[in-house]
């Protein structure tokens, strides 16, 4: 991946395959580091998936049976001397509070840091496929805040899908409004 | 913060949209996002759809999809148009392809042929 914000897009996609309601992706940034978490409110893993879920030859998918995502984000977490922590409950085990939270931490001074790329984008292209599913994206930089929940968005739209192009379109300029010049 | 006022404003245009939309969009665009799509650049193709489809005024009448890996990642990224009982499979779409797909497909309704899947496996 080119962009840290497509691993995002990517990891954040199994969150909506796994039945999620609301997924929080949350970013936080500081000069030299940046942590990433990825909530959700999904039916979990079992811990024997848990124990080989970055093993590429470990995947929910059904066309083939090799998984990349989360390999590659342990990956681009990894070679900037960062880490990457998966935990889960199950739903089978946990039925009230069951969900999963990969957490990234990345070192952004190391040569092979990925930028984060277009998070505006990421972010817009997870509403736009999964309109029963509720997001909160939060981003903090040194001296900034970005933040966009589809709870309050929804509050105002009433019937209207928060997939609706109109609303996208107003999703991305809502943050790209935020994150002000440069970005 | 963007206002929500605004919102409110897509809201009060959008409602007689929706209805319209119940009764089922003509036309629907679907975009293969799963990991091999991701990294071979469905993302900017996903937005273009979005982008041109509310610049022109389509909401209603196209939908925009998103779909996994349909088994073709070497072709990726894939956009499948549907209409009626007919599919066109697009292959290796870009933005570029992307606004043009929708001028020429979506609006004009004549298929671009060379971008097919059909046309790279002749």
């Amino acid at each position: 991946m080119k962009e840290l914000s497509l691993n995002i897009l990517d990891i954040a996609q199994n969150s909506i395959h796994a039945d999620a309601t609301f997924v929080q992706i949350l970013l936080d940034e500081t000069d030299r580091t940046l942590e990433l978490a990825i909530i959700d409110d999904g039916k979990g893993m079992s811990e024997e998936f848990l124990s080989r879920v970055t093993d590429p030859f470990s995947t929910t998918r059904t066309t083939r049976k090799v998984g990349m995502g989360l390999p590659l984000l342990k990956l681009a977490a990894e070679q900037t001397g960062g880490s990457l922590v998966i935990e889960s409950r199950e739903r089978a085990s946990h039925p009230f509070d069951h969900g999963t939270r990969v957490t990234a931490f990345f070192y952004k001074d190391h040569l092979d840091f990925t930028p984060l790329g277009d998070v505006i984008s990421t972010v817009v292209s997870l509403v736009q496929g999964s309109e029963n599913v509720d997001f909160l994206f939060r981003h903090s930089l040194p001296g900034k805040l970005v933040e966009l929940d589809t709870r309050d968005l929804r509050e105002v739209l009433g019937e209207v899908p928060l997939s609706s192009p109109e609303v996208l379109v107003w999703i991305r300029e809502s943050l790209e409004e935020q994150y002000g010049e440069g970005e | 913060m963007k206002s929500l006022e605004e919102l409110k404003a897509i809201r009060d245009r959008m409602q007689n949209k929706v209805i319209i939309r119940e009764g089922g969009a003509e036309k629907r665009i679907v975009v293969g996002m799963a990991t091999c799509g991701i990294a071979a650049g469905a993302r900017p193709v996903l937005n273009t759809f979005v982008e041109e489809i509310a610049k022109r005024n389509l909401t209603g009448t196209v939908e925009v999809g998103q779909t996994g890996c349909i088994g073709m990642c070497r072709f990726e990224p894939i956009v499948e148009v549907f209409e009626g009982d007919q599919r066109v499979t697009y292959i290796y779409v870009d933005p570029a392809k992307a606004k043009e797909i929708v001028e020429k497909h979506i609006v004009g309704g004549q298929p671009i042929v060379e971008y097919t899947i059909g046309a790279a496996e002749k």
